[in-house]
């Protein structure tokens, strides 16, 4: 067959270390049907050899689930950033660039440090507190209605692709970006997580908070999971309206 | 404590309602007062002559539009400065108007210290009236009726997608749907009052 002969061009920026410069290497991969960018990554760690002949060392990439509800895999594939487990090689235009995302401090080659999406979820308290020295029973239910929603928003992987598309994170502004703001409204609408709205949404308005987003909307037309993010974050503005004007004039929540 | 908390919060809150009120409010009625200069030039000078002979004026000035334009201008340029632009790789229209919103940002904030040099400043200091013939004068120069025109447009501009930014960060408009239907509001917004920014313009330079 003349497929076995086919071969992927990759354009793949390295970089050795966190503080290293980054350079493109080039790669030929045999052409297998049905390839995503990962098992293209895993032939160059079998075989790290360089499209000019030479040895190099195996390209690194992070990876966990390999179907998409993990994140790790995250990378700027071709311009976009999108998850490397279900980039489909046959739908790729070639050559293929990966690149790492830009948002987050690269550790080595494609792998990123997610950790500012990470420590933002802890920021603005994205869970729902039930640890007690008791049980405390079942919880309230759930409106069938808002359950359906809110379990689209559950479905963030905080791959981080958001972040990367966000203009206004970046190195100049601490803004957390919309992913931590989606998990704010999840919370919110959890019939027990809602008991610490007040505190929720007081982190949220601190520095970096709700307040730096600038409606560009990237983040919505580039989130894997179809989040729509920028409904929750007009949805939490909406909250933030009525936070303030309650702890600013008083009320029972807000001492 | 809460209020450390919420400086930045407070600033951004203060920044998107300043724009529309006051100095939307004000835009808006400047642009229809200047469009009197289409009937005739003592149309224009009646009705700036009301305006300019409102009680305490230079309180409404001062309160109405430097001071509220001063921080709007100056936050602003903040704003701008700590985002990164990347349309290169997402071009939606969305990230066009933010990006759009920065440049007209800026230009808007170096015509108006200009106009408000050349009209009222000029005024203060060498007494020069302000009237049609002021601004016939100012218009004469090819170059300075162009600068107006991009002025004017800028200043619009920012202001229509502004009020658009306005309703979503007060969370007004919040579903898709609601945020398109204000994209075409705002969007006749900003060609009303292009008309008659661009229009004055062209009657005080005829
Ligand atoms: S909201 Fe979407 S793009 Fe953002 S981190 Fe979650 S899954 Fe990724
Ligand atoms: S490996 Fe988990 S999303 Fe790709």
């Amino acid at each position: 067959m003349a497929e076995e002969n086919k071969s992927i061009r990759f354009i793949i920026t390295r970089q050795d270390d966190p503080d290293g410069k980054p350079y493109e290497e080039e790669f030929d991969i045999p052409y297998r049907e049905n390839m995503n960018v990962i098992s293209a990554l895993m032939e160059i760690r079998r075989n790290p050899v360089n499209a000019k002949g030479e040895k190099t060392t195996p390209v690194f990439w992070e990876m966990g689930c390999l179907e998409e509800v993990c994140g790790a895999c995250s990378m700027v594939i071709n311009g976009k950033p999108q998850q490397s487990c279900t980039a489909l090689v046959d739908k790729l235009e070639q050559p293929i660039k990966l690149e790492p995302m830009t948002t987050f401090p690269v550790v080595r080659d494609l792998a990123v440090d997610r950790s500012r999406m990470f420590d933002s979820l802890k920021k603005v308290k994205a869970w729902v507190p039930i640890d007690g020295t008791y049980d405390l029973g079942p919880g309230p239910r759930m409106a069938e209605s808002r359950r359906q929603w809110a379990y689209e928003l559950s479905k963030c992987m905080t791959c981080g692709v958001c972040l990367e598309a966000c203009p206004n994170v970046n190195d100049r502004n601490d803004f957390i970006g919309p992913a931590p703001l989606s998990q704010v409204r999840l919370f919110n609408a959890h019939p027990t997580g809602e008991m610490h709205k007040a505190e929720r949404m007081d982190a949220v308005l601190g520095e970096g908070g709700l307040q730096d987003c600038g409606n560009s909307q990237n983040c919505v037309k580039v989130c894997p999971k179809g989040i729509p993010l920028t409904t929750s974050i007009a949805a939490v503005n909406r909250e933030a309206t009525i936070h303030s004007f309650k702890s600013f004039f008083g009320s029972d929540q807000h001492a | 404590m809460a209020d450390q908390i919420n400086r930045e919060y407070t600033l951004r809150r203060l920044h998107s309602l300043l724009g529309v009120i006051p100095i939307g409010l004000f835009l808006m009625q400047h642009l229809v007062i200047n469009h009197f200069s289409t009937y005739s030039e003592e149309a224009f000078n009646t009705a700036a002559g009301i305006v300019g002979n409102l009680p305490l004026v230079i309180v409404l000035e001062f309160a109405v539009i430097y001071i509220p334009i001063l921080f709007h201008g100056i936050y602003g340029v903040y704003i701008a400065f700590v985002t990164e632009m990347n349309l290169g790789r997402y071009g939606w229209f969305r990230n066009w108007m933010f990006m759009l919103q920065r440049i007209t940002g800026i230009i808007t904030l170096i015509f108006i210290g200009w106009h408000v040099w050349e009209t009222r400043l000029a005024n203060a200091i060498y007494g020069t009236e302000v009237n049609f013939d002021m601004m016939a004068n100012i218009l004469s120069s090819p170059f300075m009726f162009w600068f107006y025109v991009v002025g004017v447009l800028a200043a619009v501009f920012h202001f229509a997608n502004g009020l658009w930014s306005f309703f979503v960060t007060w969370g007004l408009t919040i579903t898709p749907k609601s945020q398109r239907i204000m994209t075409i509001i705002v969007f006749f917004i900003f060609v009303i009052f292009s008309y008659l920014g661009l229009a004055s313009l062209v009657a005080f330079a005829s």
